[in-house]
């Protein structure tokens, strides 16, 4: 027999009787008088920075500016201008010199200051991570208040891959001294519109 | 492979007392950010209820959830393998290896290959595995395993970190700056990544409607290596399946906050297919989960999720070390997992805990653990696996107090001879005395003076 039908077998004969599947009631879990201030306040006790701003023009004269000083910007939200479709099949050689990476979050979450980003978003999946620094457009309409609710409002299995991104990449594995710049972005900018 | 038991191991981690000291309070210092974070959560107790029996769910259905699991994998174009133990998950990795002709392999934390040595198996085939979350990454030039399952080199000081990454990576010598030495590790992974033709990754939750996983960290080295490696390998043991995706938002509200008091980590990767050209394989694992499954007393030791809130908040674990336990998973739930894998080597273990319940209490999947030390212990004894000397104090503890007599009789003659020859208590032969002085002994016992004094 394979190792496959074994290990099946030996979990039929040896799980326990069947136990049924809880009832969720998310009408139990916490509620924020202010989705947007929650939202905020977590994100930055993590490292994020959150904006409000109230139209894309700031955004287009950051990327502009970044440019002018020769540094690598890209950017994937149609608004802000063209996408550069090449870099779906970019390597992580030529991606390792992306400076700043802006891109669309699909919804915030605000107990946790997560962001849901979409395979869709992402030109390619390595970009939110080999960037040194992340920015994600957020609209405010799209602010959750728990987990739950985002699992709710987007279907996270949709698309090839996806991730829930919460601040900069950091370590304390160094005497549990919180480092910002793991290997991922060095600073997460979340822009609200 | 176990050199000497935990208490011994123990012995000698206690022998430096700041260190000790420091190690304790760090670890503590976690636990009560922990606290605060779940504070901010009035509903806890309930996500643990419904996490708990979520897990209790599909480990009694699990065998239909792995095989929903595998087909809705396979149709996203993920390729999965099953190995029924640690031999037959290293084989299948290297067939994988060697079938791209991988020279040099990134992997992000997997506790599961630490539990079936592949790293050292895959070097002696000639493939350079990095570990690339930093606290491994320092134990693994150090040659020694992590000693936490979150928080791998937590045992080390900075300067320890500075003197390793001097050696290795040509840091500045006596820099011990935490930023200078993780963004030296930095620059220096990010080359392994980018060369990397393999990527390995652990899985914290496989969602069987979808055939996804999802796995987290805080530092982004299992993206990097993932996004960037022409193959992805992830490895999970069979508990790691949760029936439906919206059961992860239970999960990740408890996972971070209970394992370092954060909301929520940084990464949480969803991965559902393999990115175009890329070849994404799942190897499901056994190795022992299913014998523990049939262990009545020891089958919820499965609902474990891996956050280690239970090591930060025992006391033995913060005063003893990680390394003390002698296996992959230590704390008090590798005390629990590791007899069901070999119960001879691992016999001490249950017996390290004070049995308080604190890791109980703090568990986000309400895993009873300190119940099942307890149990363990009993089962250990019967096997015969227990030290000759504590065998016989426990019989001589058990014919004595089964005779009441005889109890009040010794507990006179102790009495007498703590005051007439205390030098029969007060040296090395006594465990008691170590490290502790030995009361003051009363003149009379609880016995006696409750009969003289009840009436008045």
């Amino acid at each position: 027999m394979s190792a496959r039908e074994d290990i099946l077998k030996a979990v039929a004969a040896n799980q326990p009787s069947s136990k049924l599947l809880p009832v969720v009631d998310i009408s139990a879990v916490i509620a924020y008088d202010d989705v947007i201030k929650q939202f905020t306040t977590v994100l930055e006790s993590i490292g994020g920075k959150v904006i409000s701003i109230p139209d894309l023009q700031s955004v287009k004269e950051e990327m502009a500016t970044g440019t002018q000083q020769g540094k690598v910007m890209v950017n994937a939200i149609p608004e802000l201008g063209t996408i550069d479709q090449t870099l779906a099949e970019a390597t992580a050689h030529q991606l390792a010199a992306v400076d700043t990476f802006f891109t669309k979050g699909i919804i915030g979450v605000a107990e946790n200051g997560s962001v849901w980003v979409a395979e869709s978003n992402m030109l390619n999946r390595l970009l939110p991570f080999i960037c040194q620094h992340l920015v994600l457009l957020v609209e405010k309409k799209n602010i959750v208040a728990t987990m739950h609710h985002a699992y709710q409002q987007v279907d996270t299995f949709s698309e090839g891959f996806g991730a829930f991104i919460a601040g900069p990449s950091k370590t304390a594995d160094i005497e549990q001294s919180l480092v910002i710049g793991a290997h991922g972005a060095r600073s997460l900018v979340v822009y609200l519109l | 492979m176990k050199t000497q038991d935990h208490a011994k191991a123990a012995e000698a981690f206690i022998k430096d007392e700041p260190r000790t000291d420091w190690h304790d309070e760090t670890l503590w210092f976690i636990r009560t950010k922990r606290d605060k974070s779940v504070h901010g959560i009035p509903e806890w107790e309930q996500l643990r209820q419904w996490a708990s029996d979520i897990k209790d769910h599909t480990l009694s259905n699990l065998s239909n959830y792995l095989i929903e699991f595998e087909k809705n994998a396979t149709a996203n174009g993920i390729t999965v393998h099953w190995a029924q133990d640690a031999k037959e998950h290293n084989d299948i990795i290297l067939e994988i290896a060697r079938g791209h002709n991988v020279k040099r392999m990134v992997k992000s934390k997997s506790m599961l290959t630490e539990e079936c040595h592949l790293n050292p198996f895959l070097m002696e085939h000639g493939i350079e595995v990095v570990d690339t979350d930093l606290g491994e990454r320092i134990v693994q030039l150090r040659h020694e395993p992590p000693s936490h399952i979150v928080l791998p080199a937590i045992h080390l000081k900075k300067q320890d970190v500075s003197e390793t990454f001097h050696e290795f990576l040509h840091t500045e010598k006596g820099n011990n700056d935490p930023q200078y030495l993780a963004e030296a590790a930095r620059q220096h992974l990010r080359n392994k990544f980018i060369e990397s033709q393999l990527s390995l990754t652990g899985v914290n939750f496989a969602v069987a409607e979808t055939g996804g996983f999802v796995v987290c960290t805080n530092e982004g080295n299992a993206d990097m290596g993932a996004h960037a490696a022409a193959v992805h390998i992830a490895c999970m043991g069979i508990e790691k399946i949760i029936p439906k995706a919206e059961h992860l938002s239970i999960f990740l509200r408890l996972l971070a906050r209970s394992a370092t008091g954060q909301p929520i980590t940084t990464y949480s990767s969803h991965f559902h297919k393999p990115r175009p050209g890329q070849q994404m394989h799942l190897v499901i694992v056994d190795n022992g989960r299913t014998k523990q499954l049939g262990r009545a007393d020891f089958k919820n030791s499965l609902k474990c999720i891996r956050c280690a809130a239970c090591f930060n908040t025992c006391p033995v674990y913060r005063r003893s070390g990680g390394h003390s336990y002698h296996s992959t998973v230590a704390g008090p739930i590798g005390a629990i997992l590791n007899p069901n894998l070999n119960m001879k080597e691992n016999a001490d273990l249950p017996f390290a805990s004070t049995l308080c319940g604190s890791c109980s209490n703090v568990c986000p999947v309400k895993i009873d653990i300190h119940d099942q030390l307890w149990k363990w212990r009993q089962e250990i004894s019967a096997e015969g696996h227990v030290a000759t000397v504590k065998k016989a104090g426990m019989k001589g503890m058990a014919f004595i107090l089964s005779r009441p007599g005889l109890y009040r009789f010794s507990g006179k003659m102790g009495r007498w001879i703590m005051r007439k020859m205390p030098f029969l208590f007060r040296n090395k032969l006594n465990p008691w005395y170590k490290q502790r002085e030995m009361p003051k002994a009363p003149a009379k016992s609880f016995r006696d003076w409750y009969i003289k004094n009840k009436k008045s």
